[in-house]
């Protein structure tokens, strides 16, 4: 018997489908055109490079589910993608061969094996469900939001397995073909309904009804998705097709120009893949469970800011006629009424959400866009102000003259190279922080005896150097980035050198991705020829020279530690193993935290935050949090870091938090030269 | 030098100013040097009174008239021009303060005389006063000479020993007639500061908080050092800037002038401005991670050290030591 | 309103200041010129008022190292007109810069009316001969007032109700006339950041004047002597070794003065 075929209020069934398939496909596409017409009218963005590379990126975030596994319910999110597309392709077939009745093709559910696919992934499907409205209802995780929409689309999803597999029940028990087709599920409902004269004799109309059930439900919510979050199943996939395939340390990617220095504080200053962002994002909230700020306390939510720009963009961009300003237009502003100043300073730009969201989303480029806008009206606190004001001054964030940048090196008993006059092998760009940070200065006097001990060629450009400009950059100062990057730029295109070492990961990030150093640079920068890098992070160099035999210890350490991964050279730039390689070759025990590798936790100096002023009735710092995760890792009692930012923080942090006696926090540096040298006595 | 020094005092609210006897002290000590007389004159309304305290001059004066309670500077310009023709004065000194603001340049310009700043020491030398000028926040001096000893100089706050000028004498009163015409500027009335919970004027104890207390949460600490202490915590600008103490507690040249017997100053750096508010404490202790901090340099005792890794202990030590007793 | 804002350069003393071998002048090999603190608080409440009351700025300088960003950014900020004088004025006094402004309005190049208010910082870290506000105003005949932190003005009646400091956070309220000189000590609001992009993009759309002026006639005031560095008296006694120990060191230092 064939479904379609019914009358209903007079009309025959399949002109009834055209009808319902026309509206629902109306609605759904004038909905999903005007949102595409959105995205034409925001900034442009180069995403159509490389399209090799992207299909790759396809194939396994979007159909290998890649990021979702992080988090058990995550399998079931596996099984309803996988279960969704095959139902979706079932459902195609149904509705072409619904609205052409004549059409000499068999219902899917007419092949045996589909059919079969169909009933184990219906029930593989409404277990998933089980377990996620359990989950949702008895053991709802803390960061749970339990919406309508969520309960819509776990009902609409059970309704559609549910209505199949009863469907093949009533189809097995009209037919009265119990065991005879490859349907188990079938089969058993059909011995049950078999057994129920009641409705044994209106199985056909039954059948019939399950199917217009099915179709209609899914001509529905395909009226429905695009009004709702579910246009993340739409969207998600382009997202990560057009995912950023270069460096995420890479902020300069969404062009430069004017446009983009004013920063955004309405839809269409953003880019359109800044802007799919918020149709891709299905709420999951991994960002923010990820995120630093969210975990302390600041007002930051990473996935409200997605959601805000979306929400703005609907009221703003779909409202009248295309919207002049933002003001007086009946919308909200962005900056100001739904998304607040302290919100876009409160990132910290570790990357943490970004790394973890399952559509790609791109969270931080948002924020620093924002931020832009933020600097081009000088709405700033005056901490912050100070700063950039030293910065563009001096070259510096601590406001000191440049001539005092070098300083430190006269607690060395040799005397370094100075780059400006004679070439070097390895040019070593010491930062800001190691070069005027009293409290550092030792560790950095520590590193230029190592590189003295190795025989290394290496040299400071003294006061040639100023702040790379990464944390500048993030700031949303483009132009001060831009200024800093000249003058960086017209010292390294004086010097002669083979390689850049730096001892600061915010350094080193932006040597690397925002320098372009490895194209024309000039003034004899041969890095590449080897195929190495060019830029090296003094960790890196480390575990180079140990290899090479150029350092050797005197003994073994045999302390138990672990070591923080810091944002700016492992998630960014993925510089993991070296640094383990290095404490292992110094004899030293290391136990992870909980929270290593691309899951290090932020110690909430990037972004600039360090030249902020803290925001009151914070409980627990980043920085804190993250002592107290080493101090409870079992046994170790030396928490090792290797940016001079981190070993600020985490210092003052074991102070304020009272771990004086349970853990010590080193610079690998300070280990490494413990290896070397006898230990230092200090009066 | 032929003619007389004068010294203008300078006083708020019919109370006279440290800086009056500051200068009657340097005056003082010039004008015997020199064998010159030393004159006073008191300008305003109803402060006459005020001129008894001035005795360690040589001759006091008073222009005390109705619309003189806050007169512009360069209605007390005209004055003193007059009162310098009449009085045959060759050395003018004023106070370099707020108060005085604007009085030096206006004068120096009607009488066509020389006028110098922020001066901080005199002598003299076969005859010659030699003024010592500070400049750019005290880090550079220089010595200056008058042409025959003739001009006006400025004394900074703070740099001469209020005591110098203090004395039980009375001094011989002269009148002074001098007309002035009405200023364009009209004074309306005094705006008092916030009204503070404590003066911290009147404190013995001090502890006076920077940038380095970094945060508003910190400031918690140093008040547990106070009440430790029997004192009470002060700042610098920038604390009170950032809303971390109300304006009743700044410390400095546009705050209080303090002298308490303990300055304890908790990652303060110490720009000229402050200094000038607490530079005659009895015990100045500074604790700052920054060995270059100016503070330093006029500092009893000093700790280079990270002010969070030296409070602490330290109120435990005053403890033990408070609970000896 | 027109606003006119005179703004001083002094040395940076970020930099380590030396003497010159004349032992008369600063040693110029390393210094810096920084806009006068006060200065750039003027020109502050010069936008500020221009904000409220309407009219224009004009932001004048001396020529100096540096001064073409401090006259670019006062145009980034909101001045409408900037106006360099170019020439060698290091170590200019007080009141021969004062002449030199005076002759601009003699010249007509700024124009005083009853709407004019010009600003300057109060004071500057190198007004050996004083405020240069106080000079100007002597020499066009002008009200003046220092240590101003606060204006108003009415610009119906043409007067500015005038908020000076005295210390202890005490103030005064003044009513002065237009045109008048006032030296302002702290604008209402901080002074502006304004991003580095921007200034850059004013050095490309707009320029600022220059007017030559002829150098006054140098009248020797006072003799300076000798110009020498300050001798850190060094007297403190720095406490060293442990947090504990220094806290009882300290400890033991106010008790034997019997502050415990």
């Amino acid at each position: 018997m064939d479904p379609v075929e019914i009358t209903f209020l007079g009309l025959p069934g399949p002109l009834l489908l055209w009808i319902v398939s026309l509206a629902a496909l109306g609605v759904f596409t004038r909905r999903s055109f005007r949102l595409v017409n959105l995205l034409r009218r925001a900034r442009g963005e180069d995403r159509f490079d490389r399209i090799a590379r992207r299909l790759q990126l396809f194939v396994t975030d979007v159909l290998g589910q890649r990021r979702l596994f992080d988090e058990p319910i995550g399998i079931a999110h596996f099984l309803f993608f996988w279960g969704f597309v095959f139902y979706a392709g079932t459902f195609l077939w149904s509705l072409v061969r619904g609205l052409i009745p004549t059409l000499p093709i068999p219902y899917p559910d007419e092949i045996g094996f589909v059919s079969l696919f169909l009933e184990i992934f219906g029930i593989l499907v409404l277990i998933g469900i089980a377990a996620a409205v359990i989950r949702r209802v008895f053991f709802p995780p803390a960061h749970l939001e339990r919406t309508l929409d969520a309960y819509v689309i776990l009902s609409l999803i059970s309704i559609l397995m549910v209505s199949f597999l009863l469907g093949k029940g009533f189809g097995i028990a009209a037919a009265e073909t119990v065991g005879e087709e490859p349907s188990p599920v079938g089969n058993l409902l059909a011995s049950v309904i078999g057994g129920n004269p009641a409705f044994s004799s209106s199985s056909k109309g039954l059948v019939s009804l399950m199917w217009w059930i099915h179709m209609v439900t899914v001509l529905g919510f395909m009226a429905y998705l695009p009004y709702s979050k579910h246009l993340h199943l739409l969207a998600s996939p382009f997202n990560v097709f057009f995912g950023n395939l270069r460096p995420a340390g890479d902020l300069g990617a969404a062009g430069s120009g004017e446009a983009v220095v004013a920063g955004a504080s309405r839809w269409d200053e953003f880019t359109w893949r800044q802007l799919l962002n918020g149709f891709s994002c299905a709420e999951c909230g991994r960002c923010d469970r990820a995120c630093p700020a969210v975990n302390s306390g600041y007002p930051l939510s990473p996935k409200m800011i997605v959601h805000n720009v979306k929400v703005h963009l609907l009221e703003a961009g779909l409202a009248a006629e295309p919207a002049v300003s933002s003001e007086g237009n009946g919308g909200r502003s962005l900056i100001g009424e739904m998304i607040s100043e302290n919100e876009l300073w409160s990132c910290t730009t570790c990357l943490s959400c970004m790394e973890r969201c399952p559509v790609r989303n791109e969270h931080i480029p948002l924020i620093v866009q924002m931020r832009r806008y933020l600097v081009s009206r000088g709405a700033m606190d005056g901490l912050l102000q100070d700063t950039l004001s030293h910065l563009t001054r001096y070259g510096n964030s601590f406001g000191k003259s440049e001539r005092m940048r070098a300083r430190w090196t006269e607690g060395l008993d040799f005397k370094i190279k100075d780059t400006r006059r004679e070439p070097v092998e390895f040019l070593w760009f010491v930062g800001d922080y190691a070069s005027y940070n009293p409290g550092l200065q030792e560790i950095t006097r520590i590193t230029a005896r190592i590189f003295d001990r190795a025989g290394l060629d290496f040299g400071i450009a003294y006061d040639g150097e100023r702040n790379s400009g990464n944390d500048v950059r993030r700031i949303g100062e483009e132009g001060l980035f831009d200024m800093l990057r000249e003058k960086n730029l017209g010292t390294l295109g004086k010097a002669g050198y083979r390689s850049i070492v730096t001892t600061d990961p915010h350094t080193y990030n932006a040597l690397r991705n925002e320098y372009s150093l490895n194209m024309d640079s000039g003034g004899g920068n041969a890095g590449n020829k080897n195929g190495g890098p060019s830029v090296l992070h003094c960790t890196q160099l480390f575990d180079r020279l140990i290899a090479d035999g150029k350092l050797s210890f005197r003994k073994e350490l045999g302390y138990t530690v672990t070591y923080h991964d810091p944002c700016y050279l492992g998630r960014y730039n993925g510089v993991y193993e070296e640094p383990r390689r290095v404490l292992r070759a110094l004899g030293l025990l290391l136990v992870e935290m909980p929270r290593h590798h691309a899951r290090s936790y932020c110690c909430g100096a990037g972004g600039g935050r360090i030249w902020m002023e803290d925001q009151p009735g914070i409980e627990e710092r980043p920085s804190e949090n993250r002592v107290r995760e080493a101090a409870s890792t079992c046994g170790v009692n030396i928490l090792v870091a290797s940016c001079p930012k981190d070993i600020s923080m985490f210092r003052d942090a074991v102070k304020t938090t009272g771990l004086e006696d349970k853990i010590e926090v080193k610079d690998l540096a300070e280990l490494v030269w413990e290896a070397l040298d006898e230990p230092r006595k200090e009066g | 030098m032929a003619g007389g020094i004068l010294v203008v005092s300078e006083h708020l609210r019919l109370e006279l100013a440290d800086i009056t006897f500051e200068m009657l002290g340097a005056g003082k000590k010039v004008a015997d040097a020199l064998g010159a007389p030393l004159y006073s004159v008191t300008i305003g309304e109803n402060i006459a009174p005020l001129a008894l305290s001035l005795g360690i001059a040589d001759t006091v004066c008073v222009i005390d008239r109705p619309h003189l309670s806050m007169p512009s500077p360069d209605t007390i310009a005209s004055l003193l021009k007059g009162f310098i023709e009449q009085k045959g004065i060759s050395l003018t000194m004023i106070g370099g303060t707020n108060l005085s603001m604007g009085i030096g340049p206006l004068l120096s310009m009607k009488c066509q005389l020389p006028f110098i700043n922020f001066c901080t020491a005199l002598r003299v030398e076969e005859g010659t006063i030699v003024f010592t000028s500070q400049l750019f926040g005290g880090k550079i001096l220089t010595d200056i000479c008058l042409s025959d000893n003739r001009g006006i100089v400025s004394l900074y706050p703070g740099a001469f020993p209020p005591e110098g000028g203090r004395s039980e004498r009375t001094a011989a009163h002269e009148s002074v007639d001098i007309p002035v015409e009405e200023s364009k500027i009209a004074f309306k009335r005094f705006i008092e500061p916030e009204a503070g919970d404590v003066d911290i004027a009147r404190q013995d104890v001090l502890i006076a908080i920077g940038r380095g207390i970094q945060n508003q949460d910190n400031v918690k600490l140093a008040e547990e050092l106070a009440e430790i202490l029997g004192g009470v915590v002060c700042g610098s600008r920038p604390v009170i800037d950032q809303g971390w103490l109300p304006l009743s507690r700044q410390v400095g040249k546009s705050g209080k002038i303090v002298k308490p017997r303990l300055y304890l100053a908790l990652g303060v750096s110490g720009a000229p401005e402050h200094i000038e508010g607490m530079q005659n404490s009895e015990l100045i202790i500074p604790i700052n991670t920054d060995p270059g901090a100016p503070i330093f340099g006029l500092a009893h005792f000093g700790v280079n050290e990270d002010i969070f890794d030296i409070v602490p202990p330290l109120i435990e030590a005053v403890k033990a030591r408070k609970g000896d007793r | 309103m027109n606003i006119v804002v005179f703004l001083k350069m002094v040395p940076d003393v970020v930099e380590e200041l030396e003497i010159s071998s004349d032992e008369k002048s600063l040693d110029t090999e390393w210094l810096r010129m920084i806009i006068s603190e006060p200065c750039e608080h003027a020109l502050e409440q010069a936008i500020l008022m221009k904000e409220a009351y309407g009219g224009r700025v004009t932001a004048i300088a001396l020529e100096s190292p540096e001064i073409d960003d401090v006259l670019y950014t006062a145009l980034a900020k909101g001045a409408d007109r900037a106006i360099k004088l170019p020439g060698d004025w290091s170590g200019i006094s007080s009141p021969l810069e004062a002449q030199i402004y005076s002759t601009l309005v003699s010249e007509g190049i700024v124009g005083i009316t009853d709407e004019t208010l010009i600003l300057t910082g109060s004071q500057a870290i190198d007004d050996l001969t004083g405020e240069l506000g106080a000079y100007l105003a002597g020499m066009l005949d002008l009200p003046y007032i220092g240590v101003v932190t606060g204006v108003t003005v009415d610009t119906t009646s043409k007067q500015a109700t005038v908020f000076k400091e005295f210390s202890g956070g005490l103030k005064g309220e003044f009513g002065v006339p237009l045109p008048a000189v006032l030296g302002i000590q702290a604008a209402e609001k901080p002074p502006r950041y304004v991003p580095v992009a921007k200034i850059r993009a004013m050095m490309k759309s707009i320029q600022y004047e220059t007017r030559q002026v002829s150098p006054p006639a140098v009248s020797a005031r006072f003799t300076a002597k000798k110009m020498f560095k300050r001798e850190v008296t060094g007297r403190a006694e720095m406490l060293k070794g442990s947090p504990e120990e220094i806290s009882n060191r300290i400890a033991d230092i106010l008790a034997d003065r019997g502050l415990l």
